[in-house]
């Protein structure tokens, strides 16, 4: 049911771990609907210079925030708001029915931490 | 390395099962229904199966109904008597840790009017005869309660529930579908009216199953269409299965208590070396009254699904009752019923050993066990990798 994309991202996800004095961090799910993911970003001029994710939940979830930390490292904060949980879907190349959620979580993960760092901001 | 720890799923044909089976797959074609020499001797190693069936379960060979596995059987047994009976009362009694083919056969029943108590579990999974006692009402008509669970492993007190049916007069059907390969199946000895029974569970081929149905018990009809075994069970006689099905069954009464003690001490061996190695994991379901090929356990701070596919990515096949691997947002109801916290449920994984398994695979399993539990948990922000502890909250 997994894509072969989507397993091997599960098997070496990318910026997995934590940001010290992360300028902005978004945890969102929770423990009893299985997955919770936080995302730390580094952010400097309103540019994403690092982003990293620790997730609990299923290997979708994995491979989705794998593959969302990837997609915003570089951008714009105004650019990342952007993304939809539809394209982190389209970056893993299809993901199970039953699994959109996860990609959901991604987005609602990357407006949480760019929340917290404007929050911060003001 | 491949290890295949899923048993309960399925399990492999045994070689000699299929050798058995091989005539009826190719020259012995025949329609067992056909009155020609071709069906004729169709029908006769079909007879020949059903009398070796019936005397194993200590039954006659009119009361073995083939079928095409456990749900069937199950959906059978519990609508066709509930039909059969509702004459007399609307009422079932089962229990909330049946498999999904006898949960949802209730609940398909609930539509037809008919009322079901589900009776809750300890924390264990076993259910209290005394409160069957106390559920039963004036229309109580059948219950129904599985022998062994599927997904913990934990054995009901079957002949004593088939006791109290028979003074009460209320029909008994159990699903002893995770019960044939290890446990006792003598239908007399349990004091069933109704059994069902599952092929593939004991390295019998996929699709062909069995109903129990006692003599003097009246059941009303599932499938129709066919005069097939007496009229009660329509469709084409499915030859090669059938004696496939019996020579499985047959090799598994042979081998059981070999095997159990064999499966026991691995499986007790895995059990150990999880509890000493892997922290802040717990073993679901009674320690004892458990299926010998089942391990079932929750390891804290990570997610089923993702342990269970990191397992593949070694090679190693188990299941997991998180609600990610069931396609749905609850966690297995089995979990809940046994009160395991919510968390935990979804961080649940069953190992279930068959007679193939080794003590190479077990070790492997382990060792890789820990290290992906240890992966995943440095991937969580539920757990602490310095501190070495985690929180839900």
């Amino acid at each position: 049911m997994y894509n072969q994309k989507v397993i091997d991202i599960f098997a070496n996800p990318k910026n997995v771990g934590e940001i010290e004095n992360a300028d902005g961090v978004g945890t969102v799910g929770n423990p009893s609907c299985g997955d919770i993911m936080k995302i730390y970003l580094k952010i400097e001029n309103d540019v994403i210079v690092d982003a990293k994710f620790k997730t609990f939940g299923c290997a979708a979830a994995i491979a989705s925030s794998s593959i969302a930390t990837e997609m915003i490292k570089g951008m714009k904060v105004e650019d990342a708001l952007k993304i939809k949980n539809a394209d982190v879907v389209k970056e893993l190349e299809g993901l199970p029915p039953q699994k959109i959620h996860c990609s959901v979580l991604a987005e609602e993960a990357i407006t949480a931490a760019i929340q917290d760092y404007k929050s911060k901001q003001k | 390395m491949k290890v295949y720890l899923d048993s309960a799923a399925t399990t492999k044909l045994d070689p000699r099962v299929l050798e058995e089976m091989m005539p009826y797959l190719t020259d012995v074609y025949g329609n067992a229904s056909s009155l020609h020499s071709f069906g004729r001797q169709a029908l006769n190693a079909v007879d020949k199966a059903r009398l070796c069936i019936a005397q194993i379960l200590g039954a006659s060979p009119g009361e073995i109904y083939f079928t095409s596995g456990g749900t069937e059987s199950d959906n059978w047994a519990v609508k066709g008597a509930a039909r059969a009976l509702k004459k007399s009362g609307k009422h079932i009694i089962t229990t909330e840790i049946e498999h999904p083919a006898m949960i949802q056969t209730c609940k398909e029943l609930e539509k037809e009017g008919f009322e079901v108590t589900y009776l809750g579990v300890d924390n264990h999974g076993i259910i209290s005869l005394e409160e069957l006692k106390k559920a039963v009402r004036d229309d109580t008509i059948l219950i129904t309660v599985m022998y062994a669970n599927n997904e913990i492993g934990s054995i009901q007190p079957i002949p004593q529930i088939g006791k109290f049916a028979q003074e009460e007069g209320i029909l008994f059907h159990t699903d002893a579908v995770q019960a044939v390969s290890s446990l006792d199946i003598n239908v007399k000895n349990l004091n069933v009216d109704m059994l069902s029974i599952s092929a593939h569970k004991f390295h019998g081929p996929k699709g062909i199953g069995i109903l129990y149905i006692k003599n003097g018990v009246r059941i009303s009809k599932l499938i129709v269409g066919g005069h097939q075994e007496k009229g009660f069970r329509a469709g084409t006689t499915n030859t090669p299965a059938i004696v496939g099905m019996a020579k499985a069954l047959e090799l598994c009464e042979e081998e059981k208590a070999e095997n159990n003690k064999r499966i026991k001490e691995l499986r007790d061996y895995l059990i150990k070396r999880i509890e000493d190695e892997i922290p802040f994991s717990h073993l679901n379901g009674h320690r004892e009254k458990r299926l010998v090929s089942n391990a079932n356990f929750s390891f804290d701070y990570v997610e089923g699904e993702a342990i269970l596919m990191q397992l593949d990515l070694k090679g190693i096949a188990v299941s997991s009752g998180s609600a990610c691997s069931s396609g749905s947002l609850d966690p297995s109801h089995v979990m809940l019923a046994i009160g395991c916290p919510i968390e935990r449920s979804h961080s649940s994984i069953r190992f279930s050993l068959d007679k193939d398994t080794t003590r190479e695979e077990i070790d492997y399993t382990v060792d890789s066990l820990k290290e992906i539990i240890e992966k995943l948990r440095s991937w969580s922000p539920l757990f602490n990798v310095e501190k070495g502890e985690g929180t839900y909250v």
